[in-house]
């Protein structure tokens, strides 16, 4: 029998989290101060839990890779937060809110674990204003709310383009508080090196002191893995530096199942690589695709003249231009999702008709923008007879306005004025749907081991929705992860500490020690970015925006033979007891590459096509939808939840079949 | 683009510290200026050096990780960024450049240009927050309507990303900027009124004892932060911490 029991309580879908909550095991007050539960990451999961744990009366212990646990990267989001609030009364609910999520997903999540997050979403914004977060307001002082990219009603909560950095300094302030009472112990510049497992039970973790070097053994009596998603597998992405699988990856070595690992979302709107120094790439909020208009010349000659300095965007002619998403998706034009505007820009680009000297570029237009408020902004301001320069100074007032402080960045890193001429953009890696498998109540296969936020896999199926991802990041770790993990602990209330001069922490410290010194020792010559550079290329050609079973039977062999020459080859400078960056990236690229390789036998194995899951050779081959993406429900309407056996290659395949009760399995048409 | 980096190396704490030499070539105007520091960290590990310790992450000026002293600017030249954004294109072939790290008695060094700055932590820990627990169970969001430009005014001051600038570029190295920013926030909304009193003292009190110097209102943090975070903030929390004072 499958092992993957994902314990979705009896009962209609609405009431299931309620009864599971009624009927789940408390601690007392009392028994909770003798027990201790670590939490890895500060982001909007690992923050929020650890807060709300502590004040439920647990002893905490945090840790986060950077200086303070303010910086997780969930500061970066930017454009909202949805939540079934209906303050618009444009008709949202839970139920809209739930189905748009699931469809948005292409139908590869678990109904009942998005109808909690779904029902659980108002009460994040309540909890949030309560904290002090300064939500975007009107003039009658009440919440304002913005539109974003697949669904029809407006439930996106905001701060500017700062939504991320706001909610993330609201559960810091929260953890913070929690600091100052002694319930939380936060370990600022540590990394989480092993899972240590005690009769098949996770009892605590080794860590590595980044300041110091000094490898620490730290127990629990649960351990909550929070540590984000693991785009940067594609060495250029919108993800920081530092993020990375390695927490995740150590869990899954050690009996945790990995879920869907190949599902990424490739955002579209993206600034163009622009050299081969480039470490990062930086996302444009999506909320540009309301204004902006996309393109490419129809013509291989103005494509050709562009690139060479000869011809200037503005200087083609409206009919010389294709606007190939209104052209292919008139019913929802330049807004379709995220999956389909960055395959239809590949489409271009892989056609010849890229924009820039890479080819690897198209066009986000303002022009017209400019032109329709301009013309709006005159009439307003009674003048009935614009001049030419009227209404070309008045429509860039309105697009100020509305998107100033994204043309700025665009501006400062690109030296070009988007306000003159059109933006260059291209897809580019940022978000990973995939991650640790979890059941109902996100504990992984390993009893006692838990994975919340973007580091889980449960909400957002092979795609997910623009504001989605900081409503699961805050409902797993404020209101679903207190109640959870509380009913696994129950049974722990005469278990006592649990020691750490024992044999499982002996031995797990030692394999750390073990593959460190192994980096330092090795007298390699190349650096650790060379690697992580390589494997970047070989994942974004055969497992980014669209794969194919050749390339990615490729990819595997060449993972592998990187791999090799990577403990064979790799330079680390410095000592093991000190601060040394370098260190600490040999041992997230040795990870991600083990896990670039399971993400492209994933890939190999689902041989359909499914939200950010491209296969070439699952497509409609005739009628309206001609070209499109082909899901296969027959065989692939399931959860892949792989399990580690030594290697990659070797990763056992468990299915989690997904039942859909409630909602009706459709084709995602946006034509 | 070839230059000339003068950079701060220093081993550890205890160490005493210098300037060393790196000249950089083949230098593209369209590279961020940590980039460039990535070029030059991987020739010195070809090489078989020690490559140069930063802070760095999220790499788009909002985790508040970078934190360089360049040519004796936080941040470097170029207002209202942090040192993520600041591109090579920005500087001359054949400059010279200094980086250095944040030099505030609050913040030591730990490696190179990497600085503690977890006095920050232990300042919001004293009191920057709002005293509610996370249950979900709070009131409805709307039952507390804040007028827009309350509600602004506080959205500006909670912008500031933490990352110290304030404080490196001050001649007394205060933290009044960082401070007040919070005390700001948190004041100009019904919800963190409450405290008021008690959050501004403490917090203060925490920015004292951690060894940051006064403010003299000479405003050379605003100029640097690259939130623009406004000196009103100061003047308010001076204010506040007079009313508190006097209220206690």
């Amino acid at each position: 029998m499958s092992e993957l029991d994902a314990k979705i309580p009896e009962g209609p879908l609405a009431d299931k989290w309620t009864n599971h909550k009624n009927k789940i095991n408390l601690v007392n007050p009392a028994n909770k101060r003798s027990i201790d539960i670590i939490v890895i990451g500060t982001g909007l999961a690992g923050g929020s839990a650890a807060a709300s744990l502590a004040e439920l009366g647990y002893n905490v212990k945090a840790f986060c890779f950077q200086d303070s646990p303010r910086r997780a990267h969930s500061i970066a989001a930017q454009g909202g937060i949805n939540a079934a609030k209906n303050y618009q009364g444009d008709g949202d609910s839970t139920y809209r809110l739930f189905y748009d999520t699931v469809k948005g997903g292409d139908y590869r999540s678990r109904e009942a674990n998005v109808y909690r997050l779904a029902e659980v979403s108002a009460n994040i914004i309540d909890q949030c204003v309560a904290q002090g977060v300064p939500f975007a307001r009107d003039y009658g002082g009440l919440l304002d709310n913005r539109s974003f990219g697949g669904v029809l009603v407006s439930r996106t909560f905001y701060a500017r383009g700062q939504t991320g950095q706001q909610l993330l300094l609201g559960a810091y302030s929260a953890l913070s508080r929690q600091i100052a009472k002694g319930k939380v112990q936060m370990y600022n510049r540590h990394e989480m090196l092993d899972l240590v497992k005690v009769d098949g039970k996770a009892r605590g973790i080794i860590a590595r002191n980044l300041v110091t070097g000094e490898i620490e053994r730290h127990s629990a009596h649960a351990v909550i893995i929070a540590s984000g998603g693991y785009g940067n597998v594609f060495f250029l992405s919108t993800n920081a530096m530092g993020s990375n699988v390695t927490a995740a990856w150590k869990i899954h070595k050690k009996g945790a199942h990995f879920a869907n690992p190949c599902y990424t979302q490739i955002h579209p709107t993206c600034i163009p690589v622009s050299g081969d120094h480039q470490s990062k790439l930086t996302l444009m909020s999506e909320s540009l695709r309301n204004d902006g208009r996309i393109w490419v010349p129809k013509n291989k000659e103005d494509v050709e003249a562009i690139r060479s300095g000869k011809l200037k965007p503005v200087e083609i002619k409206a009919e010389d231009r294709d606007y190939y998403l209104e052209r292919r998706y008139p019913a929802f034009g330049n807004l379709v999702p995220r999956d389909v505007a960055s395959r239809a820009a590949k489409e271009r680009c892989d056609a010849g008709y890229g924009v820039n000297k890479t080819g690897q570029a198209v066009f986000l237009d303002f022009a017209s923008a400019i032109q329709r408020y301009g013309k709006e902004a005159a009439l307003a301001k009674g003048e009935h007879n614009p001049t030419k320069e009227q209404i070309l100074k008045f429509g860039k007032e309105t697009v100020s306005a509305k998107y100033g402080n994204l043309f700025q960045m665009y501006e400062k890193i690109t030296d070009d004025n988007p306000y003159e001429t059109p933006m260059k953009i291209f897809p580019a890696v940022h978000y990973t749907m995939g991650g640790v498998w979890v059941d109902y109540n996100l504990m992984t296969s390993i009893p006692g081991c838990y994975a919340l936020g973007e580091a889980n896999f449960s909400d957002h199926g092979a795609n997910r929705l623009g504001a989605s991802a900081l409503m699961q990041g805050l409902a797993d770790g404020y209101f679903v992860a207190p109640y959870t993990v509380g009913d696994y602990l129950a049974d722990d209330i005469r278990t006592g500490s649990i020691p750490t001069d024992t044999a499982e922490f002996d031995e797990a410290e030692k394999a750390v020690k073990e593959r460190l010194e192994h980096f330092i020792s090795n007298k390699g010559t190349k650096s650790v970015d060379h690697f992580h550079t390589r494997l970047g290329k070989i994942m974004w050609e055969h497992c980014g925006m669209s794969r194919n079973a050749e390339g990615l039977k490729g990819a595997i062999d060449e993972i592998q033979k990187l791999r090799a020459e990577f403990w064979k080859e790799v330079r680390v400078p410095g000592k093991l007891n000190e601060f040394n960056q370098e260190l600490e990236k040999a041992g997230r690229v040795a990870d991600l590459m083990e896990l670039g390789e399971l993400m492209c036998k994933d890939a190999l194995e689902r041989e359909e096509s499914c939200g950010g899951h491209f296969r070439e050779e699952s497509v409609e081959l005739d009628g309206e939808q001609q070209g499109e993406a082909k899901r296969d429900d027959v065989n692939y309407k399931h959860v892949s939840a792989w399990e580690y056996m030594g290697e990659p290659k070797d990763a056992k395949l468990h299915k989690e079949d997904l039942v859909f009760d409630n909602i009706e399995l459709k084709q995602r048409s946006y034509k | 683009m070839n230059l000339t980096l003068k950079i701060w190396r220093q081993n550890g704490p205890n160490d005493a510290g210098k300037i060393v030499d790196y000249p950089v070539t083949d230098i593209s105007g369209d590279m961020s200026f940590l980039e460039m520091l990535d070029l030059l960290n991987n020739q010195l590990i070809e090489k078989g050096e020690e490559p140069v310790a930063f802070d760095h992450d999220c790499r788009e000026g909002i985790c508040g990780m970078c934190s360089l002293h360049i040519n004796g600017e936080a941040h470097g030249p170029g207002r209202g960024i942090t040192t993520c954004q600041l591109h090579m294109r920005s500087f001359n072939d054949g400059e010279t450049i200094y980086i250095e790290p944040w030099r505030a008695k609050a913040f030591p060094v730990v490696k190179d240009l990497v600085v503690d700055r977890s006095a920050f932590d232990r300042i919001i820990q004293s009191g920057g927050y709002v005293s509610v627990n996370t249950s979900g169970n709070t009131q409805d969001a709307n039952a507390i309507p804040i007028p827009k430009e309350d509600a602004d005014k506080a959205f500006d001051a909670a912008t500031c990303i933490g990352c110290g600038a304030c404080v490196a570029t001050c001649k007394n190295s205060s933290a009044m900027l960082f401070v007040s920013a919070k005390v700001s926030q948190l004041e100009l909304l019904p919800q963190g009124k409450i405290e008021a009193n008690q959050r501004v003292i403490n917090m203060v009190n925490q920015m004292d004892e951690e060894g940051f110097g006064n403010c003299t209102n000479t405003g050379a943090c605003e100029v640097e932060c690259p939130k623009g975070i406004s000196l009103e903030n100061i003047a308010r929390m001076n204010r506040s911490f007079l009313k508190a004072s006097l209220t206690k």
